[in-house]
């Protein structure tokens, strides 16, 4: 089969299932952006880094904020330092090419090869925020007011946008992007994942870590419940301390690696001083 | 060919429209499926489906459409191949010109392996959907079915087929037409929320400030203004009791999401039983009084009006009379006047009603339908009574600055 682009199957270090793996290509294929919601924890973010690593592409992140603008990922036009070097001399205030400053949308349109950019948390900013967003990631290209410039993207970089689902996205936005939720891993797909960040632990402590981890994980009174990047965590100290056995009781090893919460702390130990099981 | 399978998806509500057939039939020609049943769900589902709230209903659809097609398209291949090989067995000169050119396009090494593969991909996926007992005997071992010798098919990590996926509807919790959990809510209030600029100048005024250089001649002069504060005020009116007791619940967790959400100015929370009499009350056991007039003079029109009942009662109950204590007075005002002036007091109310949108035919429901606008208690019918009350009439603030 003759592609015209080289697919995405996971790195060696970030194991994809294969819904994760056609969202991706499907991405890359039709240049649209990926946008990608699931539970926290489940590696939204390390999923611009792989596809980053396997296209040998530079990572580019804009962390988007409750006060961030979309004006603010494609230039800022820094009137103050103008106003300032104005008023105390300092270099050429003609030139108002100085005193742009792009933000990551405009670096990666700029760039001359093919980067991956990541919007992380998008649904952090406000709700018009995605919306502002459409023209740029559309066409890929937005003009400079003030110099009257037009930006287009040299080559059009591979978009990654992550939400925590804090609220809801416009449907206009929804529409242009390749959507993948990600599941919370199944056995399975966890043990494999373990491995790969911990390729010489015992296989009998990984299999009762896994074994606590999902029963944890089955307390319906958690506020937050383990994720993978906690259980990861959470056998690297346990690595590190040289545990050997597991046992699911009160005193179980580094237990706030995995719960973060107070009141997880407690579900956890009075569920367990019940004497039962955390099965339900 | 997929295009039936669009309009099953626009049947169960997925919205879907030219965009997506598109987008699709780009990807499709892009080759990305791998031409197998499993490579089209997977691709599909990326490009069909913006929501999580929407997956269950596109694995719905995707049953019902393509149930039974797997079988019928194995059966095509393991006809053609028994057509390449009886050619292939053939010598070279007895063969049609046609087998000759299949041949030569399509090697029946490559092709067999590819089928062998699939099948086994498929029996695995069978034998693991009729042995879940079993697998999840083996799960509970902690060993997976990774302790099971990997033959060369598992290359592709644990993929299961896709009508199994389907058929296991992972994703019904996600559906957004169930009823509401506090964070959904949270979610759905959080569009319920404008600004306005207030309280300390502490903030820099960027185009006041070059305004103001330039006026003074390219001396700077800075300008501060009071930074964005959010200006929402909300008035929640509960129902509580009687025909109310089986929604308590989910009224209750619509009540911790508002206290929850953080970015009204003020939330007020009042209860009333059944309809609204002169007064409401501060506790759930009808205690503390407040008169309607003194509420309304608290309440100026821009608060958001938002009524959580189930309109049920019977129909007198509408047109009882009564003071402005709320007890019962031949003289008084009816039930139905009193919830008439509240929603001609405030610019923008709503009416959440618990009970499904198709029992809304009973008489109390219709009539209070004509007062307010009524909307579903449900992720949904919050969206849009949000949107009904931001909609429009909103009062901007007074600036500020300058």
């Amino acid at each position: 089969m003759t592609d015209g682009f080289r697919r995405f199957a996971g790195t060696d270090r970030y194991l994809t299932s294969p819904a994760l793996q056609a969202a991706v290509n499907c991405a890359l294929a039709l240049e649209r952006p990926l946008l990608v919601k699931g539970e926290p924890g489940t590696g939204k973010t390390l999923l611009a880094e792989a596809i980053a690593n396997a296209l040998g592409a530079r990572l580019l992140t804009w962390t988007v904020k409750s006060t961030t603008r979309a004006q603010d990922g494609l230039y800022v036009y820094d009137t103050v330092q103008r106003l300032y070097d104005s008023r105390f001399g300092d270099g050429d205030v003609r030139d108002i090419r100085r005193y742009i400053r792009f933000g990551p949308l405009g670096e990666a349109f700029r760039s001359s090869e093919r980067v991956v950019l990541l919007i992380d948390e998008v649904d952090k900013a406000d709700l018009e925020f995605p919306n502002d967003l459409l023209h740029e990631l559309d066409r890929m290209r937005f003009r400079i007011l003030e110099t009257d410039e037009e930006v287009e993207a040299r080559a059009r970089p591979v978009v990654v946008v992550t939400s925590n689902n804090e609220k809801e996205l416009p449907d206009a936005f929804l529409r242009r992007c390749v959507f993948h939720f990600i599941d919370f891993p199944d056995r399975e797909l966890m043990a494999r994942i373990v491995r790969v960040h911990h390729p010489r632990l015992d296989e009998s402590l990984t299999r009762q870590a896994l074994d606590i981890f999902y029963q944890l994980r089955e307390l319906t009174r958690l506020r937050k419940r383990p994720s993978t990047s906690e259980l990861v965590d959470w056998l690297a100290v346990l690595k590190s301390a040289g545990v050997k056995e597991l046992e699911l009781d009160e005193a179980l090893p580094f237990v706030g690696a995995l719960l973060k919460r107070e009141q997880d702390l407690l579900v956890f130990h009075e569920s367990l001083a019940a004497g039962r099981r955390p099965r339900a | 060919m997929f295009v039936g399978f669009l309009y099953e998806l626009r049947r169960r509500k997925v919205p879907v429209g030219t965009q997506e057939a598109v987008a699709l039939a780009q990807a499709l020609e892009a080759g990305l499926h791998d031409s197998s049943l499993d490579g089209f769900y997977e691709v599909a589902r990326a490009l069909l489906v913006h929501n999580e709230a929407h997956l269950d209903a596109f694995d719905q659809a995707f049953l019902a459409h393509f149930k039974g097609l797997e079988d019928a398209a194995n059966a095509l291949v393991a006809e053609l191949l028994g057509w390449l090989e009886q050619a292939a067995a053939r010598e070279p000169t007895e063969r049609t010109p046609e087998e000759e050119a299949a041949l030569a396009a399509l090697e029946p090494e490559a092709l067999r392996a590819l089928y062998t593969q699939r099948m086994r991909d498929q029996e695995r996926s069978r034998r693991e959907a009729n042995g879940s007992a079993d697998a999840e005997a083996r799960a509970r071992q902690g060993t997976g079915s990774l302790g099971v010798a990997g033959d060369a098919a598992e290359g592709a990590g644990g993929r299961r087929g896709a009508m199994k996926v389907a058929d296991a509807r992972l994703y019904r919790g996600y559906r957004d037409d169930r009823v509401l959990d506090t964070r959904s809510l949270g979610v759905a209030l959080r569009k319920l929320r404008a600004f306005q600029r207030e309280g300390a100048f502490d903030e820099l005024d960027l185009e006041g400030t070059i305004d103001a250089t330039a006026r003074n001649a390219g001396e700077l002069e800075v300008i501060l203004r009071p930074p964005r504060k959010p200006s929402t005020r909300v008035l929640l009116l509960m129902d509580v009791g009687g025909s109310m007791r089986p929604h308590a619940h989910l009224v209750n967790r619509l009540f911790s999401a508002a206290r929850k959400a953080t970015h009204f100015r003020e939330l007020r929370t009042y209860y009333f039983h059944n309809c609204v009499y002169g007064s409401v009350y501060r506790t759930e056991g009808f205690g503390e009084p407040v008169s309607l007039a003194e509420l309304l003079s608290d309440c100026g029109p821009a608060w958001k009006l938002v009524l959580v009942g189930d309109a049920l009662m019977a129909p007198y109950e509408l047109l009882l009379r009564a003071g402005s204590q709320g007890h019962y007075r031949p003289d008084g005002v009816e039930g139905i006047v009193w919830m008439m002036q509240l929603a001609t007091h405030f610019e923008r109310s709503a009416w959440l009603n618990p009970e499904p949108a198709a029992s809304w035919w009973s008489p109390t429901i219709r009539t209070l339908r004509s007062v307010f606008s009524m909307f579903p208690l449900t992720v949904e019918g919050l969206g849009d009574a949000v949107g009904h009350l931001t909609r429009g009439g909103v009062r901007k603030g007074p600036v500020l600055a300058r």
